[in-house]
């Protein structure tokens, strides 16, 4: 990773860490409790903004780096550590929208859980995309494993809006949307609509932190595991040709005409291998 | 491609035949699914009259994760998938074909799931088409989705496990569409039974379109 990226991600995780603590300070102390609510609407400063980073940020990049990954001319490792990098971050924020919407809805509404379309819909989104997660951690060749991962979300992808189509059709406790409402008209009012507003600002530069880091992880986690083969590669190197084991199991068999034929040294070995980075 | 699909759906459908895998392992799993609904629910007729929709469609979800992993099974053989590949034969014609066998297998899973709800849990349908046009469309959206899926983890070590992870919740809406679909079709609702049918038949087209433009690039992983 360059100089420039780095500094990047380091401004980029201030800014989240400032508007954060501003977040937390606005919602806790400065902002009144609500008229009906009371002191529970600071729970929504944070409800809100961390679904639409899942929802929203976190699977449409994922959805879209996943399109760019499977389109030929776009095709590049890149647009798959990106994906991955989503959908992680967007895995954690969809548990983290459960989690705090049934903190909210076992006071106001009763209940932990009920069975409404946007809980119904947001629970299967996070079943999706954890398959999506357990298909990555299936070792396969990272060309391979990346093409899968890619049609595996776009499948989810496609899935969402029928997911949501379908549950929405029961009957509804969840509210209407309040932002992002048919009119676009907020209903919000004062330093709680600035509060809110920060709180997304907040969540989304949280989200694009998180993205880069775990961007870095993965390029970082592929070039040990390079390594790591040169490494053992170069063991088997120093054994020397009295081992016949080495030329057996690191390359893909009859891959060439005389390796088979009794020479000793896996002499073409590193090539498919080294070659793929 | 659609001469393509023909011959793959005919030589699963051959293979299924022969083997009979579908006949002594899929369909004795459906009605063993009803049954143990049955133990779960307890012998009080009312309950299990009300529950048969889902619980039907939920043994239809059962047997399609078990009918994809089986044509999934039949290529995993030395080199067949392989063989399939260098045959020439297009990518959206093998999806199409092998999608369409594993359809058979729901349909005759289906016709004996339909008797099994009938016979064991006491169940009189009144509007026998929009059960027919239900089924129709959820038996395509399933099998479709199905193979995809199948194709996707085809050739992995975990893939017994991982199928079902993948598959059950992306045809969650089918469940959902199916079962209030057929609880409509069971009190003779029309109208609200039919507006169901606006998911199946959209999951169903979608699934179909996304499989045969995809359906490629996944072969070349496998």
């Amino acid at each position: 990773m360059s100089g420039r990226a780095r500094t990047v991600t380091r401004v980029t995780g201030a800014a989240a860490l400032v508007t954060t603590a501003l977040t937390v300070w606005l919602g806790l102390w400065v902002t009144p409790p609500a008229q009906i609510q009371g002191t529970l609407v600071r729970l929504l400063y944070l409800h809100p903004p961390v679904a639409w980073v899942a929802l929203y940020c976190a699977f449409g990049l994922a959805a879209l780096s996943s399109l760019l990954y499977l389109w030929r001319r776009t095709r590049s490792l890149f647009w798959d550590r990106l994906g991955a990098s989503a959908v992680e971050v967007g895995v954690v924020f969809t548990a983290l929208t459960l989690v705090t919407g049934s903190l909210w809805g076992r006071p106001t509404w009763g209940v932990w859980w009920t069975w409404t379309a946007r809980l119904t819909s947001t629970a299967l989104l996070l079943v999706l995309f954890l398959g999506y997660l357990a298909l990555r951690r299936v070792p396969a060749d990272p060309d391979v494993r990346a093409r899968r991962c890619a049609v595996a979300a776009l499948f989810a992808f496609v899935d969402v809006p029928i997911v949501t189509f379908s549950v929405d059709w029961w009957q509804t406790l969840h509210q209407r949307g309040t932002v992002l409402n048919p009119g676009l008209t907020l209903k919000v009012h004062g330093s709680m609509a600035w509060t809110l507003g920060l709180g997304f600002l907040a969540m989304t530069l949280v989200f694009v932190w998180m993205v880069l880091v775990r961007y870095r992880v993965e390029v970082l986690s592929d070039r040990i595991g390079d390594a790591q083969l040169e490494v053992s590669l170069s063991e088997r190197w120093a054994e020397g040709p009295t081992v016949p084991a080495a030329t057996g199991d690191a390359g893909p068999p009859g891959s060439d005409g005389d390796g088979s034929a009794g020479s000793p040294l896996p002499k073409p070995v590193a090539e498919p291998l080294g070659g793929r980075r | 491609m659609w001469r393509d699909a023909l011959l793959v759906a005919g030589k699963d459908i051959r293979i299924e035949l022969r083997s009979r895998v579908a006949l002594w392992q899929v369909l004795p799993f459906a009605v063993l699914v009803l049954v143990l609904f049955g133990f779960a629910l307890g012998p009080g007729p009312s309950a299990l009259r009300t529950a048969a929709p889902g619980l039907y469609w939920l043994a239809v979800l059962f047997s399609t994760v078990l009918a994809t992993q089986r044509s999934m099974a039949i290529e995993s053989g030395e080199g067949t998938r392989d063989g399939l590949r260098l045959s020439g034969i297009d990518p959206a014609g093998v999806f199409l074909g092998k999608a369409a066998a594993v359809a058979v297998q729901l349909v005759a899973v289906q016709v004996l799931l339909g008797a099994g709800i009938v016979v064991l849990f006491d169940v009189h349908v009144e509007t026998w088409w929009l059960a027919l046009v239900a089924s129709v469309l959820a038996t395509v959206g399933l099998s479709a989705a199905g193979v995809l899926y199948g194709a996707l983890s085809a050739g992995l070590r975990v893939r017994e496990t991982l199928l079902p992870l993948l598959v059950l919740p992306i045809v969650a809406p089918v469940l959902i569409a199916g079962s209030r679909a057929w609880s409509a079709a069971v009190s003779g609702a029309v109208a609200s039974g039919a507006s169901w049918l606006k998911i199946l038949g959209p999951f169903a087209a979608v699934y179909l379109a996304v499989g045969v433009a995809l359906y490629g690039p996944l072969q070349e992983t496998a």
